[in-house]
Order: structure tokens, then sequence, then C-alpha cells
């Protein structure tokens, strides 16, 4: 009994650096295949690392720039013209001052006949204080305001194929061009492509004509301050006043504050992306460090037989973990680090500043930890079955194994896992319902496609018939044989697609949205601005050219001053009713008739189309912005109408199909009570070709100068131009985890490679020939890639019918064709990467593989 | 004499199917230090389920088996893995060396597991010993069968056990390498009174042993000391 003393006398205290050698000596033989693993995490902690440094870089510059975003040390800007006081207010602000008024208008473009939609920003003054107007020529910028002269932005310069020193035409007025603008102020390339701006000086404004428009106009003041002066104490002891005088405005500090935040909301977005990337290819390496571990078993059992413990045997294998994890964690970053200079040249056209490369070492710390501790964690999963193999194994390879799902240690790492992806999307997102729900839909399309996985192992078993040719049932049989890599081909494959694939459908979506609003016999051209008294002419006009007149609709500009009784204050104070707030603040354009339109559809309450002779009026409202405001049928609201209180109740509330090309309002009177209220009218036509559009165009801006023209091939251009460029950005994101699709993909391959030798080497000694083994691969590694890409494609068919339906809200209508070559391209490459690594196999001599372990 | 390895009532029956296989039954016997002793039966009858659990390499299902004065039966897993470090030598009938070990790194773990210093030096001449000096940064697939067998006999002996199990050391090996195996292994029992249990089929080698156990179905059938 001395004996067992001496036992617990010894215990043995933990050997930390043999438990790294050991950990070094037993990977030296599996070095390239640790590699292999870790590889799958690399392009995520990329994408992560590139999208942190970029973050990084545009906050930076964004708080060295943002003086130049605004060109001047606070701007004040308001939707109507101000009275004397706060004129006399304005006034008072500033050691230097310019204005400027900004409005939507026809120009034409007198030497080329081209006439477009643009906007017209009148300039007064010496803005901008910092930074300055990119013009060619470089001095044209300041010079526009000595002479009749206007600058014009360079898409429509190119557009309408007109150069400096030609004339463009505002209104009434002809102005000499007097440079190409490149970029004004704080402006996107996105933004100048859409609403195109012409610079004219403001003293010629009067002289177009086009100040009495019936569209909105916008005041803008810029102020400088030469002498120093602490403009955020200034403009806290203005805000009341500028309130009350209903002005916005912006400082340097809002101005970053605003852009910063907007793209940090785009930098944390794309981060998400990133970070699916690396889930995936998380994904991968617990399927292969299970392989890995399994291989393993007689290693470690002959340990444990020799006195390794089961917590040292697990050690072991973690450091291995641990330091592939690491290197992987920087190589990624490395990649990210070397990525993120593309970042910039592909926002380009979405950025007001431009953005450095710098790097950034907070970013690539971030993302050797992440790399580390999430390639620990999907580790982990397989790596605790370590703890239960038996010394026994040496004795006798027993497969009976240890019923993994009722190990509680397994459920707490999936615990952590779950726990983890949502902290880490909260910091991204920074709501935990949102990253709740990403979470829940990550696990929910993992299920998915893990139990498409599992259904289809489990019907190829009951399909292979006998009488089928062997490489056939060997193929299938594949599927699900011992150690197969179906279901983690199938998640990661299938989860890539799906993504690429929804990325595709929903942008054809929204392209054949206006493609067959432009196309088929409805209105594809609206007229707005137009004044009363150019109503008939115009629709005479239009009909003389043998254009239908599809609508005709009168708009009258109202502002809300009470719902039931109250004022903005008093529900400002009413905190269940916080939603109602934005509905004082705007102005709405209504409508007047006395029928619905063929659009529309009462939902609750009455259709009123004329009004009572005493009472409130009563009107019609859209059925979801009733109910985002809280409002009822019997509700009450009194607009005020250019300075006329109106007391109105909600008669109805109306249904809008906002899918028809048509002018649709949120409010609608009935006849009997604007008809004398200042208004514009709305003319929808449909014109047939590019040509007649354009001749149009041109003979209504000259007869009618103040009257606007949005033409819908247009718009289905410009769309098109800006859904290009916003898909490119997220394929390029994508584009990581599809590179990490396939990275596991290879690796999977590679791995099960290792299981396939013994048995093609098997099947080749038994005389099966080189093309039947291939056979066997091709027929495997198609029905691998058909099934993923064929889950992964219908995913994204419910997952784009659900955006379309909620988040759109517009038909569904998806083209195939994308979706088609998708399906022949992943089949094929999967094909291609399954043959690519059995090729190995074949064409070594047996002998050599069966002594090469 | 004192005895090293006491089994008493030893039984082992795995479940398999719903049926209940008994590989064991009622197996007793005491092993004294420094005896050299022999396991022979036909195939199944149990012999290497009964080398394991003399070894602690498996739990049985009735009995105790007591190793150098320590019941293993009611040792976990990790504490019989530090009784096998410390007085157990172990030899697999097909080797089982550690694949991404080098033949001299194999027969440096027991040592290195124990803490010990002076650990190169002592698992070269235990190469030498067993003829493979020169082998000694050669992987396992680097090496033939009766090699590969040599270097776990080092290993076995690396640790100095006070009781070597060998199942079957020689089965895989030719006539002339298994007589250099056998040597070894007697030698090692002459030098340093290492208790030897070896499970074979060669009864020239059973015939060299004190004792030899004979096992049948599970049950101890004879016990014959031998008049070597
Ligand atoms: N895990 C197990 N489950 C079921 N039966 C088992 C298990 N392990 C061993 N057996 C059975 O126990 C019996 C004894 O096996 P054991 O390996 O001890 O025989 P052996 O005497 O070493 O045979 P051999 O000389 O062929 O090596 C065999 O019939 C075997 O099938
Ligand atoms: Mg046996």
């Amino acid at each position: 009994m001395v004996m067992e003393n001496n036992l617990s006398n010894e215990k043995r205290r933990l050997n930390i650096p043999w438990l790294f050698e050991m950990a070094w000596r037993d990977s030296r033989k599996n070095r390239s295949r640790l590699l292999l693993f870790v590889s799958s995490i690399v392009f995520g902690i990329a994408a992560l690392v590139a999208i942190y440094t970029f973050g990084v870089n545009l906050k930076k510059d964004i708080d060295n720039q943002a003086a130049t975003l605004i060109g001047a040390d606070l701007s004040v800007n308001t939707g109507k013209l101000p009275d004397a006081a706060t004129q006399k207010m304005l006034d008072s602000l500033g050691d230097r001052h310019s204005q400027e008024r900004m409005f939507a208008s026809m120009v034409l473009f007198p030497r080329t006949q081209g006439t477009r939609l643009a906007q017209v920003r009148a300039l007064e003054g010496d803005y901008p204080y910092y930074g300055n107007f990119e013009t060619i020529p470089a001095n044209a910028g300041l010079n526009f305001r000595e002479n009749k002269a206007a600058l014009v932005d360079q898409t429509l310069m190119l557009q309408y194929n007109v150069k400096v020193g030609d004339s463009v035409k505002v209104g009434k007025v002809t102005f000499v061009i007097e440079g190409v603008l490149t970029k004004a102020p704080g402006q996107t390339n996105i933004a100048s492509g859409i609403a195109p701006i012409v610079y004219i000086p403001l003293k010629y404004l009067d002289e177009t004509g086009l100040m009495q428009k019936g569209s909105r106009i916008n005041y803008s003041y810029y102020f400088k301050y030469d002498h120093p002066v602490d403009i955020e104490k200034l403009t806290k002891k203005l805000d009341p006043r500028f309130e009350k005088a209903g002005l916005n405005y912006d400082t340097v500090e809002t101005r970053k504050e605003n852009t910063g935040r907007a793209f940090g909301d785009l930098t944390n977005f794309l981060s998400l992306v990133g970070f699916i990337a690396l889930l995936l290819g998380c994904v991968g390496v617990a399927s292969a460090i299970h392989i890995y571990i399994r291989e393993k078993i007689a290693s470690i059992a002959i340990m444990r037989c020799l006195g390794v413990k089961a917590y040292e045997a697990f050690l072991i294998y973690l450091i291995q973990i641990v330091g592939i994890g690491f290197i992987g964690a920087i190589a990624g970053s490395a990649l990210g680090t070397f990525v993120q200079h593309i970042l910039p040249i592909i926002f380009r056209d979405f950025l007001p500043i431009s953005v450095t490369t710098d790097i950034s070492w907070g970013a690539i710390g971030q993302g050797v930890i992440l790399g580390v501790i999430i390639s620990v964690l999907f580790g982990l999963l397989p790596l605790i079955a370590i703890r239960n193999i038996s010394p026994l194994n040496t004795l006798r390879m027993s497969y009976e194994n240890i019923n993994l799902l009722r190990d509680p240690f397994r459920w707490m790492v999936y615990a952590i896992i779950l726990l983890f992806i949502a902290t880490f999307t909260h910091l991204q997102i920074g709501n935990w319902l949102g990253s709740l729900f990403f979470t829940i839909g990550i696990v929910v399309a993992f299920l998915i496609l893990t139990i498409i996985a599992r259904l289809l192992m489990f019907i190829v078993r009951f399909i292979i018939k006998a009488t089928w040719s062997y490489p056939l049932r060997q193929g299938f049989a594949n599927l699900y044989r011992p150690n197969n890599q179906t279901i983690i081909l199938i998640v990661s494959i299938g989860l890539s697609t799906s993504f690429i694939c929804t990325l595709f459908f929903i942008q054809s979506l929204l392209i054949k949205q206006v493609t067959i609003a432009a196309s088929t016999n409805q209105a594809n051209m609206i007229l707005f601005d137009i004044q009363t008294s150019q109503e008939k002419p115009l629709a005479n006009f239009t009909q003389k050219q043998h254009l239908p007149l599809l609508q005709q609709v009168p708009v009258v500009t109202v502002r809300i001053e009470k719902v039931n009784g109250k004022t903005a204050a008093q529900t400002k104070k009413d905190t269940s009713m916080r939603m109602r707030e934005r509905l004082f603040g705007n102005e709405f354009r209504v409508t007047y008739r006395d029928t619905l339109s063929p659009t529309e559809k009462v939902m609750q309450g009455d259709w009123i189309g004329n009004t009572p002779a005493s009472g409130e009026i009563p009107v019609s409202m859209e059925e979801r912005f009733a109910q985002r405001n809280k409002l009822k049928v019997g509700d009450k609201l009194t607009f005020n109408v250019q300075g006329i209180p109106i007391n109105t109740r909600i008669a109805s509330t109306r249904q809008v199909n906002w899918n028809k090309m048509q002018t649709n309002f949120l409010f609608v009177f009935p006849k009997g009570v604007l008809e004398d209220a200042p208004q514009f009218h709305v003319l929808m036509t449909h014109v047939p070709s590019k040509k007649v559009s354009a001749s149009y165009q041109q003979s209504v801006v000259r007869q009618f100068p103040n009257v606007s023209i949005i033409d819908l091939g247009f718009v289905l251009s410009v769309l098109e131009d800006l859904m290009d460029k916003l898909g490119s950005i997220i394929k390029f994101m994508a584009m990581f985890s599809i590179v990490t699709a396939i990275v596991v993909l290879v690796a999977s391959v590679r791995i099960s490679k290792y299981q396939r030798v013994q048995e093609s080497v098997l099947l080749r000694t038994m005389g099966a020939s080189r093309r039947q083994i291939l056979a066997i691969t091709t027929i495997e590694y198609f029905f691998l890639g058909a099934l993923s890409a064929a889950t992964g494609i219908l995913i994204a068919v419910v997952g784009t019918w659900l955006l379309a339906r909620y988040n759109f809200d517009i038909a569904f209508n998806i083209d195939l064709m994308p979706a088609v070559a998708l399906f022949l391209g992943i089949t094929g490459l999967t094909i291609l990467i399954g043959l690519l690594n059995s090729r190995g196999v074949l064409n070594k001599p047996p002998l050599e593989i069966l002594r090469g372990e | 004499m004192e005895s090293i390895l006491n089994i008493s009532d030893l039984g082992k029956t795995y479940q398999s199917a719903g049926k209940i296989l008994t590989v064991l039954d009622h197996i007793s016997f005491a092993v004294e230090t420094g005896s050299t002793n022999a396991i022979v039966g036909p195939s199944g009858s149990g012999k290497t389920t009964l080398l394991g659990l003399c070894a602690g390499l498996d739990r049985p299902t009735t009995g105790a088996v007591e190793l150098n004065g320590i019941d293993l039966s009611i040792l976990s897993e990790d504490k019989r893995a530090h009784v096998r470090n410390l007085y157990v030598g172990f030899i697999f009938q097909n080797f089982q060396l550690l694949p991404t070990l080098t033949a001299l790194e194999n027969i440096m773990v027991p040592l290195e597991l124990r803490g010990e210093t002076n650990i190169r030096t002592r698992a070269v001449d235990l190469l030498d010993k067993v003829g493979l000096a020169d082998r000694g940064h050669h992987y396992p697939a680097q090496l033939s069968g009766g090699e590969q067998q040599r270097v776990s006999l080092a290993r076995a002996f690396s640790n100095r056990p006070k009781i070597l199990f060998a199942d079957e050391p020689t089965g895989n090996l030719d006539a002339e390498t298994a007589e250099k195996v056998i040597k070894l292994i007697f030698d090692l029992n002459k030098e340093a009174g290492t208790t030897l249990v070896l499970v074979t089929h060669d009864l020239d080698l059973a015939g060299k042993t004190q004792r030899i156990l004979r096992i049948k179905g599970g049950k101890l059938v004879s016990d014959n000391k031998t008049n070597v």
C-alpha cells in the first residue's frame, strides 16, 4: 500500500512546454493539411480587416475634410422664403456669407437641342469658403459669378455633347457655359448622376422667370467667420430660434457626425457580409478538424496508453488549432490590408471625399483576435471529442462512438458560438433585436441546408438500384458513406449560391419594375410644375403631338397644423404619440377630385367626393401611411393651406397600388375646397420612342419653360447605373463568401481524398480503370454541386419573394436566366475541383500510397 | 514472493445488439514480481481483453485488478494513465507507434511525460540496444514492420516499467527477427527484473516463460509452471 501513497504524491504537474512540443511534432506531417483547413478563414478575415481599415480611414478622412463637405462654418437652409424677422437674424450671422436657391428645372442646350431635368443652383457670394468647386478650367468656379455664365455638371455635358463656351438655357435666360463642374463641395458622383447640377449667378434668377414655380425651392445660406467663434455654442444658442423659423442648420461638426454615421452604418453592414464569409469558413474548418481528429484517434489512443491524460491530449490538439487559427488570422489580415486599397476605388462614386489607404493596426489587431477566437470556438466542437477517446482503441478500433450529442460540453460550445455571433453582430449594428434576427437567420439558413443534405443522404440510399452501372452506384453511395463531405459542401456551396443569387434577383426585380412601366402603354413621361393657366394649352399641345393624356391632376402643397386638436408642441409632450411628430415638419402634396382612380381601393370608412355644405372636410388617407402614424378613420386633421387653416376629418383610408406609374397621394381632398388655393398641375403621357420623347421635351421646354419633365426611360438608365454600382459593391463583398466556399470545397475534397486513397487503390488493384474511377468522382461531385446550387437558388427565390413582398412591396417576377447560368457554373466548378483533386490519387503508384500512412 | 499483479474474479461482458457476450468469466490469478508469464489460448478466447484489463486500458465488468498494490478498477481513466506511465510497458501486436513522431521521439514520449531529464541519451541508448541507432530520425512509415516492433519495444522499456505486457510481440515477424525481439524482452527481465506478461500463439515462446496460463472461452482452464 506504500505505492498508493506514492501515486498521489507524484501527481504530475501540467508540463506546458512539453504539450507545445508534442503539438509541434504531431503537426509536422500534417502541416500542409492544417494550412489547407485554415485557408478557409483567410478570406473572411481579409474581408473584415479590409472593411475595418476602410472604416477607420474613412472616419479619419471625414474628420479631416469635414469643412470642405459643407464649404462654410455654418449653413442654414429652409424650404420657404424667410420672413423679414428671420432674414434680419440671418443677416446678423457670420463675417461673410453667401446664399443659394436650389430647384429642379429643365435646362436646354440650344446647340444640340438637348433638354433635361437638372438641379439648378443660383448662387451669390464667395461660397465655398473651404475647399472649392472642382471645374475645368480650374478658375471657372469663380469666374461664372461675374458673368452671365453657368457651371454645368460633367455627366450632363457628356450626355448632351456640349462644350465649354456653348450655351445653356435656364428658364428664359441663356447662359454661357463657363466650365465643367466635376465636383461640387460635398457632392458624390452618384448624386450628380441622378440630379446633375447647373450653377448660375443668383442675380439672373428673377430674369429666368422660374421663381413663380409651384415646385419646391430650397433656400440655403452659408456663413464664414473670419475671427475664431465657437460655432457649437452659437448654434446651441440659436437653435430655438432656428426651429421656430423652420430653419435647418449644419455645422462642420454636425456634418462630420452625420456623414460619419451614414458611412459607419454602411461599413457595419458590409462587415456583416464579411462575417458571413468568415462563418462559412469556420464551418469548413470545423468539419475539416472533425475528420482530422478522427484520423488521429489511433495516435491519441496510443498516447493515452503511454500515460497522457485526457485533457493533455485535448490541449495538444487545441494548441495546434490555436496555432493554425493564428496563422490564418495573420494571413487574412495581411490580405485584408492589401484588399483595402481597392475599396476606395469601388466606393468612389458614393464618397463625398477622397479616402486614404493607411494601414490600420487596430483593424489588423481586431482581425487577428477575431480569427483566433472563432477558429478555436469552431475547432472546439470536434476537439472536445478527444476527451472521450479511450486507450482501448489501440487494441481494437472501436467505432461504437460515444454519443456526442449527449456531451454537455458540446452544447455549451454551441451556446458560446451563438452568443459570440450575436455579440459580434451587436457590435456591428448596435441593436440586440437586429443581431438576434441576424443570428437566427444564419442558424435557420444553416439548418435548412443541413436538413436538405441529410434528407438527400437518406433518400439516396433508397433510390440506388442494383441494376445501375457500378460507377453510378458508387458515385451515389459516396454521398452518404462514412466521413462523407455532403453536409459541409451543401451548406457552404448552398449558402454562397443563395447569397449571390438573391443579389441578382433583387437587382433584376427592381430594374424590371421600371422597365415594364417604360415599355407598356403606361405613362412614361411626367410633366409637373404646370401653372393653372398653362393646363389647357399644354394639354392641347400634347394631343396635337398625338400623345395621350393619361392623367391630369392638380397638386396643392399643404402642411399639417394640428392632429386631433393638438399642435406639434403638444404632441411632442405625449410620448405615446412620438411617431406623429414628423407629420408636422413636412410639406405634403395633396390633390382633390370627386372619384377614386382605378389604382385605389377604399379599405375603411367611406369615400366622399364632394364637400358637404357644413362641418369638417372629409379627406381620404393612404392606408399604410395612416397606420404608420397611428391615425384612423374619424381622426381630425387641421391643414395649413398656404396660410389658411382647413379643418378635416379622415373619412376613409385607401389602399394604393404604387406599382402603376401614376401620381399617387397620401391625402386626397374632395372637390369644392382647394380649387382656389395656389396649385400646380401634373400631366402624364406615354411617348412611344426616344426620338418622340426628345422632340416633345424640346418643344415643351421652349413654349413652357417653367414646366419640368421626367422621362421614365431616362430614369431607368440612371437607376440601372445606380444598381450596377451598388451591386458591384455588394458583389465585391459577396465574393469573399464565394471564394471561401471554393476554398472549403477544395479543402473538403482534399481531405476526403486522404480517405478515398485506400479505396481507390483497392479498386485499382482489383482492376478498376482510370475512367471508371473518374466517372465515380464526376457523378459524386455533379450531385453535390447540382444539389447545393439548386438548394441555394431555391433559398434565394424564397428570400427574394419575401423581400419583394414585405420589403419593397413590388410584384415578384424574377429572371431565371442568371439563376440557370449560376447553377451550371457552380455545378461545373464543383466537378472540376473534385476531378482536379482526385487526379493525385490516380497518378500515384498504389504502393506509395499504402506506405504513406 | 511478493506479487505485482493480482487479478481477482475478473469478468468482462459486452453488450451488442441486445445480447450479452461474456468475454472473460471469473478469472483469478496473481503474478509474482520479476516472473515471466505467458497467456495462451485460441483466437477469440479473450487474451487481448485480459491483457488490456491488466494494463488498465479498460475497466472490468466485475472483479478487481490490483497492479503494484493499486486497485485499478476504482481509478479514473486519468489516474490509470498515470499508473501506466509510472509502472507499465505495453507492446502491441500491431506496433502502435505515433506516425507523426520519429523513432527517437516515440521512445522519448513516456520519459517526457514523467518530466525526466537526460532523456535523449537514454532514448539513443535504447535505440542502440534494439539495433536501430542510425534510424532515430526516421518516421514509422519509413521503417519495416520488424524495425517498428523494435522501436515499440524500446519505447516500452524506456520508462523502466515494473511490468511489461506484450500482445503477440512476434506475431508479425519472421523467425529470425522474432528471435531478436524475444531475446531483448527476456534480457530486460534478467537485467532490470521487469515482470513479463506475454500473449502468444507461439508455443516455443510460451515455453521460454516460467508459467503458462491457458484461456478458453473466457475461462482460465489451466495454470502450469514450466521447468525453465
Ligand atoms: N467491444 C466489443 N464488443 C463486442 N465483442 C467484443 C468486443 N471486444 C471484444 N469482443 C469479443 O471478445 C472476444 C475476445 O476478444 P479478444 O480480442 O480478447 O480475443 P483474443 O483472444 O485476443 O483473440 P486473437 O487471438 O484472435 O487476437 C471476441 O469474441 C471478440 O469478438
Ligand atoms: Mg488478440
